[in-house]
């Protein structure tokens, strides 16, 4: 499409910035400050930008792989292999979005080792979209593990009380997670003499492999979705991670595990899939009752959004497996609108934060009488994680309980009363905080949204609503990707049904 | 001017909600009000075109979502159906706003209440023109959406916030069964569409469907998965809670959402998917049943209430319980009739009783009021209206409704018709009394208002007044002129496919020929419910409160509303809450944190610790412990090794 490599730019360019505040920027005034937080900016919103001409390029109707690159690099074993498709581009583009809202929101409650703090999130933002372009398994592996320092060292070192308990939390949880995986890789190294995905995805692994294999790859994006019982270093890192780095880790970093599932788990080890489905539907719903009930008792207002994130992620999980073409682009739809909605979510929850210094729900109370533009913005992202149909929350819940419905009944019914749960918590949560009598003294003197503030909020606000009643976009772009998986597992669900007749 | 009527509302929700601060609430009212105004005009145009003109037709907008074999489309759908309840929203809807700029003039966020009503207005109007499953979906919780910020106005308030919340939860329970029936319907038919649903209905007949382990009649489960959405939204015996509840909201609110248009989205939905109904005859059983005992519940509490509003309130939940039997029996136009008819006069009893309320200083308790009729007659002739039509007194819109649905009770061949028969007559006279009750407490006898507020008590403006003479038009003459259409002969005609029935559903046709005795059994009621209300509260003024003494366990038990909220209170909300406590604190800090990481990392320390003990540091320790490794080595190489 383009002449020049579109994908490596925007992979790269963020590094560029990093390199650029390394480089130019000495010293820890005011000044120095200033102009890390710009260049990050930039970097952040040339990215962005760019990105944009990717949808413009995008071809939806093509199945293959687009913006491909390949370069050379440990001989046969390994090379640079870049490209998208209609699931890793919505991904993608959700990245570079969020990528300057968080440099926003980092604008004045990030006051020490500001010029670090923007390093890492450059870098970040490279090795998450490196993550989402890679079509090489070792060059992905090495992004998606790539992603944990920086993640880490934010949450460690710009984190709340308790930041090292967490750090090491979700650390341990996720390597724990990525060791298996990396064996996996080799294995299948081993068995198909290539790290090539594109090859991969037509590659037929013996059905006995694939189970370990599944197993191997699913613990990995397990803990990253994060999926119940492995969920709980998620309350912990949003807890203590800032703004931004919540922001970050809700909208993207848990998409990889739902993006993992469907590029490698379905369409590599299909029969494996159909096998294991029932299990990761069992999890599924028990993610959406028990952590919804969790969430339900919260008293940190983090937390809570925590919560219901493992939530959400079990409506996407329970998609993805329905192995049919409602639930997965339900589930894709699901991630992305996720995105946007818990993203904004924690934006909101740093606003407060930012003024009071507490996530207590306690602490509040009646903030529409200082913050009514605050408060409007609230209820619609509140909404949108309710479910309510005309936002984009409302489309990813429909579609993959429609799915489930089909599958099993048992687990559509379970998974539904999410929808009452979800009003249930959500609203208290808006009702303890924003309504009520205006009492404290401590909130009497709070001044409403600012322009800063409101430069992030809006876009999502927009996106909420515009793909609440015009989902298509998202939707046709991952239509024949989607389609691709689903004939795959068809033909593997077909193989299994066979083989039981004529076992008996 | 279809796309004119549905999003003209749209717009005023727009324009005074996102610029309400900056033009000002006058302009704000002014706009929204000026708008709903030009929809109904256009909604009255369409609806003779459709109705007397048979123009139907569908305006596809564009679609929303597509994916597999699922494709739901924006579409406006108008048919009689549509038409009936297009007329019905929008002219109710438009005179609230009106009598809204009266009644809210004191209010300094008036902008938001109007911006409130016109989103309701909008997602009513998309339910009622939605031609799928999902996007009457949405306009079911658009509607809640902005009845929830409605009932919460006036958020200082902790009862409103807590009825708000009420409100769409319990909608949501409902909300949970409605999404399930559509899933089912998705799998059983393969579409969403009315019309593809519809084409596909009549081979469901004879289906299975396996939910939950059980294989079903297909029809059955979906009707009744879909009416538990319809019980929620309509305020059905169980799922009821809410909507006294919702009183909290200003009182134009409880006029348009609670009485006129949202309750009745359930009954309109029954009536739209009647092709799916009449499949199921245990489904309209069901109906029939749960319409029945909330015709009659609803009615024994009303009979208590001190509250003005309440006692409406309680009224309406029993009508929408008289409306359900209606469909129950198959009769669905004849449910829609008294949709239409009660939508009249219960907005016109609301809008009155905001009338005095506005009176008499916010004060909304019967006990403190009485003699009123003098200093506001004009909101009292327009209350007794309203009142003679709710009981059903001869000739006003209510007695050609009402007794229309008990006597397809009557005649009903479901094995459920006869109890639904005496509990709606029954109801007809609890009716009778606690709208006379309630009509003489407020407007009769010695005032029991403190002076300063009697004294000061003065008739509403006019923007106020002319609602309710509008409305008082349609509760005198609405039964009466349209009765032809909805029950009797031309039923067929002017409904044509919007709602069907049966070959052998003749309801309509047998229940013209019910004995005399039947016929006038419910105006009886109405006169012996009369009769009591004047023994009671202006003959003999302290027999309720010895009636009460006596029957002390009765009257706390209608009191306290069946006991209903401590019920679930008891039942759903505390388990809730300690459940979610106890997987919080047992499940994911003890179990799994405890074994899982935390439980790892300690592990861990302990077994570092211990090899930190080994390690003595005396180097004879060291040597010994390789001499024993070498022994052991040699002596495995020289026995194991040699097989």
């Amino acid at each position: 499409m383009y002449e020049w490599p579109i994908l490596s730019v925007v992979t790269f360019l963020p590094l560029v910035g990093a390199l650029l505040i390394v480089l130019m920027i000495r010293g820890d005034d005011e000044v120095a400050k200033r102009n890390a937080r710009w260049v990050a900016l930039w970097a952040t919103l040339v990215t962005f930008v760019i990105s944009l001409l990717l949808l413009v390029g995008f071809d939806a109707s093509n199945p293959d792989f687009q913006f491909t690159e390949y370069q050379p690099w440990l001989g046969d074993v390994a090379a640079y292999r870049m490209g998208v498709d209609g699931i890793s581009l919505p991904f993608i583009v959700l990245t570079t979005l969020l990528m300057p809202m968080c440099i926003l929101a980092s604008w004045e409650s990030i006051q020490h080792r500001v010029k670090e703090y923007m390093i890492c999130f450059l870098v970040l933002e490279t090795l998450m979209i490196g993550t989402f372009a890679a079509l090489d398994l070792l060059q992905f592996y090495f992004f998606f593990e790539g992603g944990l320092i920086p993640m880490f060292l934010i949450i460690g070192i710009w984190g709340g009380k308790r930041r090292i308990y967490a750090t090491f939390k979700f650390f341990l949880y996720t390597l724990a997670g990525s060791v298996l995986m990396m064996l996996a890789i080799m294995a299948m190294y081993w068995q198909a003499g290539t790290t090539d995905i594109t090859q991969l995805l037509t590659f037929n692994f013996p059905s006995g492999m694939q189970h370990w294999l599944w197993l191997a790859f699913f613990a990995s994006f397990a803990v990253k979705m994060p999926m119940w019982p492995v969920h709980t270093w998620l309350p912990d890192a949003h807890v203590e991670a800032p703004t931004a780095g919540s922001v970050i880790l809700a909208g993207i970093l848990l998409k990889m595990g739902g993006y993992g599932l469907l590029r490698f788990s379905l369409p590599m080890f299909p029969e494996a899939s159909a096998y294991f489905a029932p299990f990761v539907f069992t999890l599924s719903v028990i993610a959406i009752v028990y952590t919804s009930l969790v969430a339900l008792m919260q008293e940190d207002m983090k937390k809570l959004i925590a919560y219901s994130s493992v939530a959400h992620m079990g409506y996407v999980t329970m998609g993805i497996f329905t192995l049919t073409q409602e639930g997965i682009q339900g589930a894709v739809f699901q991630m992305v609108s996720h995105g946007f909605v818990s993203g904004a979510l924690f934006l909101c929850v740093g606003v407060v934060y930012d003024r009071m210094h507490t996530r207590e729900i306690s602490a509040y109370g009646g903030l529409v009488f200082r913050m009514p533009i605050y408060a409007t913005l609230f209820m619609v992202f509140t909404m949108a994680n309710v479910g309510l149909p005309g936002t984009s929350g409302f489309i990813g819940e429909f579609l993959t309980l429609l799915a489930t419905f089909g599958r099993n009944t048992w687990v559509a019914f379970f998974a539904t009363t999410g929808v009452i749960l979800s009003a249930a918590y959500a609203l208290w949560l808006y009702r303890r905080i924003i309504f009520g009598p205006l009492e404290k003294d401590s909130l009497k003197g709070l001044g409403d949204v600012n322009a800063r503030e409101m430069a992030s909020l809006v876009p999502l606000l927009f996106f909420t609503i515009l793909f609440g009643v015009w989902p298509q976009p998202i939707l046709d772009a991952c239509n024949v990707a989607v389609n691709a998986i689903v004939a795959r597992a068809d033909i593997a669900v077909g193989a299994v049904k066979a083989a039981a007749l004529v076992l008996p | 001017m279809h796309q004119a009527i549905v999003f003209l509302p749209l717009v005023g929700f727009l324009i005074a909600g996102l610029f309400g601060r900056l033009i000002g609430a006058r302009a704000s009212e002014l706009v929204t009000t000026g708008l709903l105004m030009i929809s109904a005009f256009f909604a009255w145009i369409v609806f003779f075109q459709t109705a007397f003109g048979g123009h139907d037709g569908t305006v596809e907008l564009f679609t929303w979502m597509a994916s597999g074999k699922l494709d739901v489309t924006w579409a406006i759908r108008v048919d009689t159906l549509t038409a009936v309840m297009l007329i019905l929203v929008t002219t109710v809807s438009s005179l609230v706003h009106l009598y809204s700029m009266g009644y809210m003039h004191e209010d300094p966020s008036r902008p938001r209440f109007f911006a409130y009503l016109s989103l309701f207005t909008f997602a009513m109007l998309m339910l009622v023109t939605s031609d799928n499953l999902v996007q009457l979906f949405f306009g079911w919780e658009g509607v809640g959406l902005a009845s929830y910020l409605l009932i919460g106005f006036w958020y200082d308030k902790p009862s409103a916030c807590a009825a708000a919340m009420k409100a769409f939860i319990v909608n949501r329970v409902g909300d949970f069964g409605f999404a399930l029936g559509i899933f089912a319907v998705y799998l059983m038919t393969g579409s969403v569409a009315f019309e593809q649903v519809f084409a596909a209905a009549p081979s469901l007949m004879d289906k299975n469907i396996l939910f939950l382990g059980h294989e079903w009649h297909a029809p059955t489960v979906i009707c009744l998965l879909l009416f538990i959405g319809a019980m929620g939204k309509s305020a059905q015996l169980g799922l009821h809670t809410w909507l006294p509840d919702a009183m909290e909201g200003p009182t134009p609110v409880s006029a348009l959402i609670h009485a006129a248009t949202m309750v009745t989205a359930g009954v309109f939905m029954v009536a739209r998917l009647s092709p799916l109904f009449e499949l199921s005859d245990t489904a309209l059983n069901v109906v029939l049943f749960v319409g029945a005992s909330t015709a009659f519940f609803a009615a024994t509490v009303g009979c208590v209430q001190n509250d003005i509003k309440r006692v409406i309130a309680y009224s309406t939940c029993s009508q929408l319980g008289y409306m359900f039997v209606a469909l129950g029996t198959g009769a669905y136009s004849v449910g829609v009739f008294h949709l239409l008819t009660h939508g009249f006069f219960k907005a016109l009893l609301f809008l009155a009783a905001g009338s005095v309320i506005h009176a008499m200083h916010h004060e909304q308790d019967m006990r403190h009021m009485g003699g009123l009729w003098r200093k506001i007659p004009f909101t009292y002739a327009t209350m007794m209206i309203g009142g003679l039509a709710l009981t059903g007194f001869p000739f006003t819109a209510g007695y050609f409704s009402k007794d229309a649905i008990i006597e397809t009770a009557f005649v009903s061949h479901s094995p459920a018709a006869t109890y639904a028969w005496v509990m709606t007559v029954a109801a007809a006279a609890l009716t009778a009394f606690y709208t006379w009750r309630q009509m003489f407490m407020t407007f009769h006898g010695k005032t029991r208002a403190d002076h300063h507020t009697f004294d000061h008590a003065h008739e509403s403006p006019l923007t106020m007044l002319i609602p309710l003479g509008v409305l008082s038009l349609g509760a005198l003459f609405a039964g009466m002129i349209l009765y032809p259409y909805f029950v009797g002969h031309d039923v067929d005609h002017f409904f044509r496919e919007s709602i069907f029935m049966a070959s052998d559903n003749k309801i309509l046709e047998e229940m013209h020929h019910i004995p005399g005795w039947a016929k006038w059994a419910p105006t009886v009621m109405m006169a012996l419910g009369f009769a009591v209300a004047y023994w009671m509260y202006i003959a003999n003024t302290a027999v309720p409160k010895a009636l009460a003494k006596q029957n002390d366990v009765l009257y706390r038990f209608l009191l306290n509303k069946w006991y209903f909220d401590e019920l679930y209170d008891f039942l759903f909300v505390r388990p809730t809450m300690w459940l979610g406590r106890f997987l919080w604190k047992q499940g994911d800090m003890r179990v799994i944190d405890g074994y899982g990481p935390n439980g790892v990392s300690a592990r861990v320390i302990d077994v570092t610790n211990r090899v930190v003990r080994l390690q003595t540091g005396y180097l004879y320790h060291y040597a010994f412990v390789m001499l024993v490794g070498v022994a052991a080595l040699i002596t495995w190489f020289m026995f194991g090794g040699a097989h």
